[in-house]
């Protein structure tokens, strides 16, 4: 023997096995990664992979068949429901298990459990808890579970996602997993109220209060009305102009001294939410009645704008019980089909965008927080500890103070900008307990419009807009959640928190919710614009988008004899009524002295453009920096004399502010002695707007989609070779709304004829392993404007050609 | 002969290791191979190598060939490697021999020194 060969060669080796065993930093234990028997390799599934097999589960009471077609779509066949929610678990987790779980991580605040210490990270999970989503999700599944049909489902469900959890072994975990070095957990019917957590905090989750709070150390009452408008002049409401609403019984009415002390108070606050969703998501629906159609029988149409994702959001299923047979979209997640039709009747939803999150200042005895000053006298808060678990650290304490109006969502322990015993709670519909399971099971076997009035009751939140129709001719729409019946200017700004005088005083009762039952024009469209004209008796503060639904409505109120083909078009449209209402103002202010060759060929681009926003043309391009850099130049004087975060007012405000007064006065630039005109800011814009295309020029050629540079990203966005780059048109504010990370998600078309006639795409796959054909296969037709024959299998059928692989579940 | 037979071993058991244990297992049937069918150093080193390196790159090739090389070239880009799905078959390969190669030339060392084989 030879000790000292031996000792360096074994402790060479340990040493190799040992760095190649775990992460380092982003890099992941590549001995593990590579193994073609443990890691990577594993997931990279053979082309023509068999998916045909026989389970059995001892939680089933019959047997389930699930047809596959060719586009890995399950069609779904049980003998009772119970059954039916088990396979639908366990499909979700089969083909979509990390992205399930991971979106639940996030909603519970655990993502620097699996990520690190990263302090972006950190801070998220912090506001997670912060903002109450664990504890909304304990409320959430407290009504779940007491619902007998809606507890039985979500245990299926689970029950469902866990068989196949316990089917994985280390070679077998997707992908994901081993690239971020950590295992599935058990699902929990907890996880399912979770997702739907986080689709509230995504739909329902943004506000701008705080930085309206700013804003208004700076500006009048007045001056924030005209900046931040109600409704604005071109507004085409979801309910038509001139409906007559009901007087509500009871109007809340605003405190007494809410002029002096709410409106006129000039304190701003420096803490801002870092993780707040994206107010670009949006959504289309519309639905045209039989009297606009060519066969007679409604069309209705949908496409909820999300961030793109791969893997994506929805994934698509029938799924058919005797009490049912639904098709359409599905969150891996939850039970049910969430987007679709059945025999009868189709359901698609699109965003409120209704405010529905306010804030009020409180203070504490003392640095325990466990008393609060309310209504003269010291309250006794209720104290939750979150624990956050670090990857690679000790965990860390934070405590959350529950008052009257919710979690302390900012402290000292949170943000060093916010002293002392002050703090700020967030009150949230998100945090109330709602039952939102419970109208998807009764959609999904809906018949006629009184079974979808019945069903909608039960959702809260998120606030949508519930379209329906049905074949016996109705459409229907109606703006569902529970709403706080606000007084005028009510949760604008940060309010007082030390007595019940600034308290939501009741929420707007469900059938003064708005709604449009077939209109007499034949057509119902909803596209994230304010639902009602100012005659709706209650403030509804929103983040609304406005130019999608002018567009719709235009299109919608010329056409006659639609077919479905019709509005797979109107889908595509990247029509922009928005620009095609700027351009001529920005045109009419242009001062075109001294601009050189280029800059005047760019100008004569957007002067002949057709406001179509496609995705090869330039002057799209050349408009949209042009108006950003305009919205620069006209607020950033005003708005940079507020100290803290700060929102701009959006662009129709702008737009309709040059409309409307031509001596615009925010036009001025207060930084000089001069009074600078509009005409004058609109050239300046142009020049500013011409300096950055000529150095963008060179790279993207100034074409729209080179600019956007859209995409379908992964989850993680750090795992960019995963994601795919897609050449559309679109903007946000144009019916087809792809952005650079956002866009239509899911499109639906359902022609409710004597037989069904549906199409559908979304821009991903059925599989969400990147190893597999099928992870990506819809991108392509979806980028080009196809949509897929969306089949609605009848058992009968299961030797059709279209049926490629069956399995079976049945009772062990 | 017994430089074929110790790599073939090694292949055959780091295989069947490999379907009930951790990827690792290849560096101790490495390590036992060559304490049953001693070799020098330098030769040990090569067969537990080639072994694996082998193994490894057969066994992921095989699937890159049916995944039509559609996963391997997304890992490849990951890593920064280019999106040709062959080079990751052969940094797979490449890994795998050389904790196999190690550990194979662990166990000479338990034998003493100087003698031929």
């Amino acid at each position: 023997m030879r000790p000292i060969g031996f000792i360096i060669t074994a402790l060479v080796t340990i040493a190799l096995v040992w760095a190649l065993d775990r992460p380092w930093g982003s890099v992941p234990a590549l001995g593990r990664l590579l193994s073609p028997q443990h890691g990577f390799w594993q997931n990279a599934d053979p082309s023509d992979l068999d998916y045909n097999s026989s389970l059995q589960f001892d939680n089933l009471k019959g047997k389930v068949s699930v047809y596959f077609d060719e586009r890995l779509v399950p069609h779904v066949f049980a003998e009772n429901d119970e059954d039916v929610y088990f396979v639908q678990g366990y499909l979700h987790a089969k083909f979509r298990l990390w992205q399930m779980e991971f979106q639940t991580l996030a909603a519970e605040g655990r993502i620097s459990e699996k990520l690190g210490a990263d302090p972006r990270f950190i801070r998220h999970d912090r506001e997670q808890r912060r903002l109450g989503m664990v504890y909304g999700a304990e409320q959430a599944l407290k009504q779940i579970e007491a619902e007998p049909s809606t507890k039985a489902a979500a245990d299926s469900y689970t029950a469902g996602v866990n068989a196949y959890i316990n089917s994985l072994d280390p070679s077998s975990l997707p992908l994901e997993y081993k690239l971020l070095g950590y295992e599935p957990e058990p699902w929990s019917n907890k996880k399912g109220a979770l997702f739907l957590m986080q689709m509230s905090k995504t739909l329902a989750g943004w506000d701008r209060d705080l930085e309206s709070t700013n804003a208004r150390s700076v500006f009048s009452a007045r001056e924030m009305e005209k900046l931040f408008p109600v409704a604005h002049d071109s507004l085409v409401p979801i309910v038509p102009k001139g409906t007559v609403f009901d007087m509500p019984e009871k109007m809340p009415a605003p405190p007494d001294d809410a002029d002096s002390v709410y409106f006129g108070n000039d304190t701003t606050v420096q803490a801002s939410e870092q993780n707040m969703p994206d107010p670009k998501n949006g959504s289309n629906n519309w639905a045209v009645s039989g009297s606009k159609t060519a066969s007679g029988a409604p069309i209705l149409s949908n496409d909820p704008h999300l961030e793109l994702s791969l893997p994506s959001i929805w994934y698509e299923m029938q799924l058919h019980t005797p009490t049912m047979n639904v098709y359409g979209a599905t969150f891996p997640g939850t039970f049910s089909v969430i987007i679709g039709f059945n025999e009868n009747v189709a359901f698609g939803f699109t965003n409120s965008q209704r405010d529905v999150k306010d804030y009020f200042s409180i203070r504490f005895r003392d640095a325990s927080k466990k008393e609060y000053w309310f209504d003269s006298g010291w309250k006794a808060s209720e104290i939750r500890i979150e624990e956050i678990r670090i990857k690679g650290r000790p965990t860390m304490k934070d405590t959350v103070a529950y008052t009257v109006f919710g979690p302390v969502m900012y402290d000292e322990s949170l943000t060093h900008e916010v002293t002392g015993t002050k703090a700020i709670a967030v009150k949230w519909t998100g945090q109330q307990p709602g039952n939102e399971s419970l109208m998807w099971l009764k959609l999904n076997r809906a018949s006629n419009y009184a079974d979808y009035e019945d069903a909608i009751r039960h959702f809260s939140c998120p606030g949508q807009n519930m379209l329906f129709a049905s074949k016996d001719g109705t459409i229907a729409l109606w703006q569902q959640a529970a709403f706080p019946a606000r007084w005028k200017g009510q949760g604008m700004y940060l309010m007082p928190g030390e007595d019940s005088s600034y308290m939501w005083q009741g929420m707007i009762p469900q059938r003064e919710n708005p709604h449009v039952i077939n209109p007499p024009s034949g057509y119902i469209q909803s596209a994230n614009q304010r639902p009602v004209d100012s005659s709706y008796p209650y403030y509804i503060p929103g983040n609304y988008i406005l130019a999608r639904g002018v567009t719709i409505d235009k299109y919608l109120s010329g056409m006659s004899r639609i077919t479905p083909a019709h509005m797979m078009l109107l889908q595509q449209n990247t029509h922009s009524s928005f620009a095609e209402d700027a351009v001529p103002v920005l045109l009419r202010h242009m001062n075109e002295e001294g601009l050189d060759d280029k800059e005047r060929s760019w100008l004569q681009e957007v002067r002949n453009w057709n406001f179509d926003a496609a995705a090869g043309l330039k002057a799209p391009t050349i408009f949209q920096t042009w108006f950003d850099s305009l919205e620069m130049v006209v607020w950033r004087d005003e708005f940079a004399r507020i100290k803290g975060p700060r929102a701009l007012p959006d662009e129709q405000t702008l737009l309709e502010a040059m409309i409307r007064d031509s001596i615009f006065t925010y036009a001025d630039d207060i930084g000089t002695p001069e009074t600078e005109t509009l005409g004058q800011q609109v050239t300046k814009a142009f020049k500013m707007a011409c300096a950055d295309l000529k150095k963008e020029e060179a790279t993207t050629g100034l074409l729209w989609w080179k600019h956007r540079q859209p995409a379908v990203n992964h989850l993680l966005k750090p795992l960019a070779a995963f994601a795919r780059k897609v050449q559309v048109g679109g903007w946000s504010n144009t019916i087809n709304a792809t952005t650079t990370s956002h866009g239509p998600s899911w499109r639906m078309v359902v022609h409710l004829a004597d037989e069904v006639e549906a199409y559908g795409i979304y821009p991903g796959g059925q599989s969400g392993n990147p190893g597999s054909r099928f992870y990506d296969n819809f991108i392509g037709d979806w980028a080009a404007g196809r949509y897929y024959r969306l089949w609605l299998m009848k058992e009968e059928e299961a030797k059709d050609k279209r049926v490629k692989w069956t399995m079976t579940f049945t009772n062990a | 002969m017994r430089f074929i037979l110790a790599l073939l071993l090694i292949a055959a058991l780091s295989f069947i290791a490999g379907l009930y244990g951790p990827w690792w297992t290849i560096a101790i049937v490495a390590f036992l191979v060559m304490l049953l069918l001693p070799m020098a150093a330098g030769r040990s080193f090569l067969a537990g190598f080639l072994a694996i390196f082998l193994l490894w790159s057969v066994v992921a090739f095989i699937i890159d060939v049916k995944n039509e090389g559609y996963l391997a070239s997304q890992v490849g880009e990951m890593f920064g490697l280019g999106s040709t799905s062959l080079l990751m078959v052969l940094v797979t390969g490449i890994i795998g021999g050389l904790v196999s190669g190690l550990g194979a030339m662990t166990a000479t060392f338990l034998r003493p020194a100087k003698r031929k084989y």
